[in-house]
């Protein structure tokens, strides 16, 4: 008793957030509108593609008598060949993205679950799977598949810094690693190398807080991580500024190499941002992947 | 211990200063602390190395600081205190007994004295010393208390408003007793009779000490008339400096309120004890003075009280007969005017027009027969003490007034006919006067050689005659005679006010006469043989501190004591009422002399003020903190995190300034509200603090502007509602006021800018908004508001809107004019009374000008009331009816905004045959 009772506050309080995260990202993904994809070429589908004349084989059932009734000659109606894909989603759940520099700024770590959310809900409206990286949450269709998304959107890491799981990912599928990719960048390397290796394409996206881009620290500092596992100690924070930057402008360079190594496509978002900005940038990059 | 003026409660705390410079070593080695940040960029910055280390040792200014701070918590804390009281001396043993002399001239001081002897009754109360108190005004034998059942007794020792007399004294040193006690003399600085006495009783008893304040007592002495200005004479009691100081005169205003009515500066020269000046009042505020007061100075004898004897004459002059124009000096009335302007007030006019004034005296100059109803309301204003003075004549002498019985309005009968003396036809030659009677007013004036009497109205011999004769010719006819009725009386000259009959007017006796029977002169002074068996009731008495009280209860005092008797217990200084007028008992009589005590060298004398212990070890622990306070900016600063720091201090410094800037951004957004409705047309309406029908009036006339619109030229930005006390109203060309009952009055500025603003232009359109139900005979509820409303605005006569004013016509063509309520009369400037209808014209030439003010009732707000949709917020009438109603609401108010846009304009076709016929068509 003496512990369900925190544990149900607990609960509660996390269930009392996942509508509101589910209501944001619908609201957010409301913004962009769109149908089905076509594939651009005739096949199982619901939109009309074209018609044809009819040729040897083609069932009688397919005549589309209207048409045929114009002309001399038969023709059948073709639809659109729509099909879905595997779309698989990584959220870096690390301690490091619960950051905010100011009270009026979003979480990193909330950020990057609203779009990632609202980017599934487009993408499940599109008639795409989506799912996220792991076990859990294989990619599935449908609207059930979007509150099992919120609900695992919502768990937090221990780690200070996240690695992206590779695991559950369908080949030839899709891809999404939202980070801030501060952290080590092997495990980055390694997963994107295992990604291109069997045939997933995706999308790199890094959310930064403003400022770890402006670095406005003066003075003698113990700066820590997010977890506390690392600290470092400066005596003077200004002078540490330009080096920072450089570092980041680096982190920043590797991971577009790696990007355009691997085919994927590498974005990167401020929280100071809209919101929108992203998931509009995040929707381009997938529908410009169809189109290709 | 204590260095210099300055005493340490606790002084071996500042042993602790030695650790100073310890402390300066052990700061100086301590860099500033770091501050820990959460960033999750630190991983980047692992293996960053700093180019050049920050200071690690703390500046010496900081360091300064920071020892200043800690040295002024040290000497804090052991508690400095400035001026400490030295209490070796004063602390004696035994009984002490406190002498006030608790007059009038100790009122002044009394805060200090009393906080004095708070503090003495407070360190005799730690020396368990018993305390006696002693107050001069009201000796009693001392009875030896505990200080601090004294002290419980402090606040209600109150000073007298009278002094101790000789009397006082004696007794005061015959109840002292044999104890022998120590003595604290409270003295009021003034020199007294039986001072000495009782200062030598009291030191045989034990030591003396007097308490006296430095600073010399001012009186004002009682203002006198002369030559019709006032004369105020102010006294202090030892020469000294020049100063000048001010003597401030109260009475009522004339509804009743006290108010200060004048100012009058005196200047005391230096070395001079006395300082008089003149005051110039009219008559009427004279006769309003209660009393006068040396301002700041809060005793009695700094109050003198007025009582009639400053008071002009109210003089009612009435002649038989005022036709004959042009022949001044025949005027019955001429010489009398001559003689009483320069010291009384004169009213003119029809008897029963002056009698409700109540005139002091009323003047019949040859009046023979009165009315009935004037006969009864001159016998009951007589009767109640008026004094009526008639002269005869040859109306007089001509009527059968007074012939068979005595008149109730004559002193005696009369015989008919008169009589002429020394004339062509008849003997002897014109009369002289004989000289008056003991008995007589006149006793005593010199009679002069030339004043003769050629005709008069003769007195019929009766009983009674020998007394009522108070002046008579040297034959023994009787020339003035009187007769008393009720309290006043009636005087009658058997000769004429003018020059006709006796050369009586003429002479300077005429004057001193009217002077003797107080026609004008002021009343004078009781004498002591008028009060003498007179009872006297206090009204109102001073208190020691110049107050007036009611008398209350006290009990009435006879006439004679007032004038011989000093003040004191049973003769208390105010206001007394006697048998027919009223008497002010001051302080200071016009011979009282006021003297400064001399003690003699034995005795120590002391002044009220003991410079007072001030801790100060408040102020340096305050001092430490705002040092620390600087030491955390100045640490921040040095490790270079003010800049977060700065918001909080910007939000700091703007919180502090926040009152004064209050105040800029309101003067800042009254300046934007007048400069938006100076550079558009903007309609107002006066906020009357009824949220709901502000709101009605702000809707309507955003349907009005929508409507002008629409349909006119006149585009109007959205209405404003101004605050008549803080807007500038001049920038706005109609204000809609809707009256409510209950809404404000207006301050007396706001009427100034109200008038202003009507007389520069401006119009104000007023709505009672009940239909005028009651017609403007006010008495619906808005209707009595309007008119306490519109009292001090500046209006002029008005009248209802006639058929061919200019607001019929500056846009449509009207003949009604309603809003939610269709009630005729709607009322504007009246037309001039020279305007004529021309011949062929179809409307007069009316006004020049923009009418003021226009008043009604209709609720024309509610009718133009519309949303931001347009749409009608209040019903209006019925069916198309109404909507016809609203229409011709609108259309008034198109016709009120044009009327006051474009003044006359519509007017102007009076003029086209002027200039048609100037064109030469």
């Amino acid at each position: 008793m003496t512990l369900s009772a925190p544990l149900r506050a607990r609960s509660e309080s996390e269930a009392s957030r996942f509508p509101a995260l589910l209501a944001r990202a619908e609201q957010l993904a409301g913004t962009v509108l769109l149908g089905e994809h076509g594939r651009r070429r005739a096949g199982m589908g619901d939109d009309f593609w074209q018609y044809r004349p009819v040729q040897a084989g083609d069932e009688l059932r397919h005549i589309d008598w209207r048409r045929s009734a114009r002309s001399d000659t038969q023709f059948i109606r073709q639809r659109e060949w729509q099909i879905a894909q595997s779309v698989t989603i990584w959220v870096d759940q690390a301690a490091s993205m619960r950051f905010a520099s100011g009270d009026d700024l979003p979480e990193k770590a909330d950020r990057a679950r609203l779009v990632a959310l609202a980017i599934s809900i487009l993408l499940n409206r599109a008639g795409e799977r989506v799912g996220l990286s792991g076990d859990e949450v294989p990619p599935r269709r449908g609207e059930a598949q979007i509150s099992r998304v919120a609900e695992a959107l919502l768990r937090e890491g221990e780690a200070d810094y996240g690695a992206p799981q590779t695991e559950g990912m369908a080949a030839h599928g899709r891809a999404l690693f939202l980070s801030d990719f501060l952290g080590d960048i092997a495990p980055v390397r390694e997963a994107l190398t295992a990604a291109a290796d069997r045939g997933v394409q995706g999308v790199l996206f890094q959310v930064l807080d403003p400022a770890e881009e402006s670095f406005p620290y003066r003075g003698r500092t113990i700066f820590e991580s997010v977890g506390g596992t690392l600290a470092h100690e400066t005596l003077k924070a200004s002078e540490l500024r330009d080096k920072y930057l450089a570092r980041l402008a680096a982190r920043k360079d590797e991971l577009r190499t790696l990007c355009s190594k691997t085919g994927w496509q590498y974005g990167l978002h401020h929280t100071s941002d809209s919101a929108q900005s992203a998931l509009l940038w995040l929707y381009n990059a997938f529908d410009g992947g169809h189109g290709r | 211990m204590i260095i210099g003026p300055i005493g340490f409660t606790v002084p071996w705390l500042l042993v602790a200063l030695a650790a100073l410079p310890i402390l300066w070593v052990i700061l100086r080695a301590v860099p500033p602390a770091p501050i820990r940040r959460r960033f999750p960029g630190v991983a980047l910055l692992l293996g960053l190395r700093d180019d050049d280390s920050v200071t690690d040792r703390t500046p010496w200014w900081l360091l300064l600081l920071r020892m200043l701070a800690v040295a002024a918590v040290i000497i804090g804390l052991a508690g400095p205190v400035l001026n400490p009281r030295d209490e070796g001396d004063t602390v004696r043993t035994g009984p002490m007994l406190i002498v006030l002399d608790a007059s009038w001239s100790s009122a002044r001081d009394w805060p200090s004295k009393s906080a004095l002897l708070d503090t003495m009754l407070a360190e005799a109360g730690r020396a368990s010393r018993p305390v006696a108190v002693l107050r001069l005004t009201a000796p009693e034998p001392p009875v030896f208390q505990s200080a601090e059942s004294w002290r419980s007794r402090l606040s209600g020792l109150a000073p007298s408003a009278w002094a101790p007399g000789p009397g006082d004294m004696a007794q005061a040193a015959a109840v002292l007793g044999d104890t022998s006690f120590e003595t604290r003399w409270f003295s009021d600085g003034l020199a007294r009779e039986g001072r000495d006495r009782l200062l030598q009783a009291l030191e045989s008893r034990g030591p003396v000490t007097v308490h006296e304040s430095a600073v010399p007592v001012l009186a004002l002495t009682p203002a006198t008339v002369e030559d019709g200005t006032l004369q105020v004479t102010a006294r202090r009691v030892s020469p000294g400096p020049a100063r000048e100081i001010s003597v401030e005169a109260h009475g009522r205003d004339p509804s009743g309120v006290p108010r200060l009515l004048a100012t009058l500066p005196l200047n005391f020269e230096a070395g001079a004890t006395q300082a008089t000046g003149a005051l110039t009042l009219p008559a009427e505020l004279r006769a309003r003075l209660t009393r006068f007061e040396i301002a700041g100075q809060s005793h009695a004898g700094a109050v003198t009280l007025t009582d009639d004897s400053l008071k002009r004459r109210e003089v009612a002059l009435i002649a038989g007969r005022e036709d004959r124009e042009g022949l001044e000096l025949l005027s019955p009335l001429h010489y009398l005017e001559q003689a009483l302007e320069p010291s009384a007030d004169i009213l003119d006019g029809a008897l029963m027009d002056v009698l409700p004034a109540n005139p002091d005296v009323i003047v019949l100059a040859d009046v023979a027969t009165l009315s009935g109803a004037e006969q009864a309301a001159l016998l009951e204003w007589t009767e109640q003490g008026g004094m009526l003075l008639r002269f005869a004549g040859p109306r007089l002498a001509a009527s059968d007034v007074a012939r068979s019985e005595e008149a109730p309005l004559l002193p005696v009968r009369l015989r008919a006919g008169g009589r002429s003396v020394g004339g062509a036809m008849s003997w002897g030659e014109p009369k002289a006067l004989a000289p008056f009677a003991e008995s007589s007013p006149f006793f005593g004036l010199p009679i002069p050689d030339d004043v003769t009497v050629s005709a008069q109205v003769m007195a019929q011999p009766d009983p009674t005659l020998a007394d009522r004769v108070i002046a008579q010719l040297s034959d023994g006819t009787p020339l003035v005679t009187r007769k008393r009725i009720g309290t006043g009386q009636v005087v009658l000259f058997h000769v004429t006010a003018n020059a006709e009959w006796s050369s009586l007017p003429l002479s300077g006796l005429f004057v001193q006469m009217l002077e003797r029977l107080a026609v004008s002169s002021a009343v004078a002074l009781p004498d002591l043989a008028e009060l003498q068996g007179t009872t006297w009731q206090p009204v109102q008495v001073l208190d020691g501190f110049g107050t007036l009280r009611e008398a209350g209860t006290l009990p009435g005092v006879d006439g004679e004591r007032l004038i011989s008797d000093m003040i004191g217990a049973d003769l208390q200084p105010g206001l007394y009422e006697g048998p027919d007028r009223r008497f002010a008992l001051n302080v200071i009589a016009p011979d009282t002399e006021l003297a400064p005590t001399t003690w003699p060298a034995r005795v120590p004398v002391t002044g009220l003020e003991r410079p007072p212990e001030a801790p100060l070890g408040g102020w340096l622990l305050a001092g430490a903190l705002l040092l620390l306070m600087a030491d955390v900016i100045a640490s921040l600063a040095l490790s270079g995190r003010l800049a977060p720091a700065r918001a909080a201090i910007t939000g700091i410094v703007a919180a502090t300034l926040l009152i004064p800037g209050g105040a800029e951004a309101q003067t800042q957004s009254d300046r934007d509200k007048a400069l938006l409705a100076a550079s558009e047309v903007v309609l107002a309406h006066v906020l009357t603090g009824d949220p709901q029908l502000d709101e009605m009036a702000r809707s309507g006339l955003m349907g009005l502007g929508e409507t002008l619109f629409f349909r006119t030229s006149v585009e109007p930005a959205a209405p404003v509602g101004v605050d008549l006390e803080m807007d500038e109203l001049a920038v706005y060309p109609l204000l809609y006021w809707p009256v409510t009952p209950d809404q404000p009055i207006p301050s007396a500025e706001a009427y100034v800018k109200l008038n202003d603003y009507l007389r520069t232009g401006g119009m104000i359109l007023f709505d009672t908004r009940d239909a005028n139900v009651a017609g403007f005979g006010a008495s619906s509820p808005n209707g009595r508001k309007l008119q306490r409303l519109a009292a001090p605005l500046d209006i002029p006569p008005i009248e209802p809107i006639p058929d061919d004013h200019v607001l019929t016509r500056t846009f449509y063509l009207l003949q009604d004019f309603p809003g939610r309520h269709s009630g005729r009369p709607v009322w504007v400037e009246a037309a001039p009374p020279d305007a004529e209808q021309v011949e062929g014209m179809p409307f007069r030439n009316l006004n020049d000008n923009v009418t003021p003010v226009v008043i009604g009732g209709n609720d024309w707000a509610a009718a133009w009331a519309m949303d931001s949709r347009g749409n009608p917020l209040y019903p209006v009438g019925r069916g198309f009816s109404g909507e016809r109603q609203r229409e011709l609401a609108y259309r008034f108010g198109v016709n009120l905004v044009m009327h006051v846009l474009t003044g006359n304009y519509k007017s102007d076709q009076v003029h086209v045959p002027a200039l048609l016929d100037r064109l030469g068509q």
